[in-house]
């Protein structure tokens, strides 16, 4: 068998177990092997590393079935028209308000709630709402009173009123930039093609 | 459609659609408790500079690497201000930890989108230090 045989071959399989295991399932995978070099190198930090991680993964179980069950009912009861109806009205005042609060009062990690935001995109959801609800998942009810004893009420304020500013400005440059980047490359397209 | 065969479909497909996900929030959760028990609460000390400046790049980069409860990141910054670190500096960091994740990056382009994951945390990355400052200069007229 000559050498591009055998690379053609590998890239094969290689393919073939991309396709079985997916991205997410190749990503655990290289977590897997840190976990073993951790192991070989220092036992403890092994052991309690994963301790911690099951703890982690056991307590956030009900926040596992809150976003399955959100998914189902997104699925089931909101569609396309009804999201275009909501976000992309003249005045967006209430959109820009009920994102805000969704995305303070969300609980969870923030990776949780990508596949709602996935949901919700593919039912035409806009950019700067998904990338205001993500910034202001970092704004948490239940931590402000702690953020305070630690920073001062003065800090803790100023520093939410602005961050809440910012996750709209935020949400309008980077819808700018994709929108952009989207345009370009069907003008590209079209310029090829002529 | 019966409402019944609906739900039973709509269950069945996001019950795929979950299975898939799973590995990677598996991954984050073992990589996030892995960063956390190697570098410890103090790992920020070694690597920081004189300069402000480079400082701050310096905590935006390593708040961004760093995940987990958002409760983690005020005791550093708590630790870093007694230890005589300027308020602009914590809050650049604070506001790293919370808003760009390196960790999930893999997660958010697979779910999201990859073009979208990375600007949204380069946007978010490069907003930390507008709003650390902005937050410092209110602070500073009131």
């Amino acid at each position: 068998m000559t050498n591009k045989n055998i690379i053609s071959k590998l890239k094969y399989n290689l393919f073939k177990i991309y396709n079985k295991i997916g991205g997410m399932g190749i990503f655990l995978g290289l977590v897997i092997i840190l976990y073993l070099i951790t192991l070989i190198i220092n036992p403890n930090k092994f052991i309690l590393s994963l301790n911690n991680s099951i703890k982690l993964f056991l307590s956030l179980t009900w926040i596992f079935i809150m976003i399955f069950l959100l998914m189902i009912i997104i699925d089931l009861f909101i569609n396309k028209n009804k999201i275009n109806k909501f976000f992309n009205k003249k005045n967006n005042l209430f959109s820009w308000f009920f994102i805000i609060i969704a995305g303070i009062i969300s609980t969870g990690p923030i990776y949780m709630w990508y596949p709602i935001i996935g949901e919700l995109k593919e039912k035409g959801m806009p950019i700067k709402y998904q990338v205001a609800f993500l910034y202001n998942r970092s704004i948490k009810i239940p931590l402000i009173y702690p953020m305070i004893e630690i920073f001062s009420s003065k800090v803790v304020i100023t520093l939410l009123i602005v961050m809440i500013i910012f996750s709209i400005i935020n949400g309008y440059i980077v819808e700018l930039i994709l929108n952009y980047n989207k345009k370009t490359t069907i003008n590209n397209k079209y310029n090829n093609n002529k | 459609m019966d409402l019944k065969i609906k739900i039973k479909n709509v269950f069945k497909k996001n019950l795929n659609a979950f299975k898939n996900i799973l590995p990677m929030f598996i991954g984050i959760i073992l990589l996030i408790n892995l960063i956390k028990v190697i570098f410890g609460n103090n790992f920020y000390k070694n690597i920081l500079t004189n300069n402000t400046f480079l400082n701050s790049f310096i905590l935006n980069g390593l708040g961004s690497i760093m995940a987990g409860n958002a409760m983690i990141s005020y005791i550093i910054g708590q630790e870093m201000l007694a230890n005589g670190i300027v308020l602009f500096l914590v809050l650049v960091f604070i506001l790293a930890w919370v808003n760009v994740g390196f960790i999930q990056l893999p997660a958010e382009s697979l779910i999201l989108d990859k073009k979208f994951a990375i600007t949204r945390n380069i946007i978010a990355f490069l907003s930390n230090f507008l709003v650390a400052g902005i937050t410092v200069l209110i602070l500073g007229w009131i």
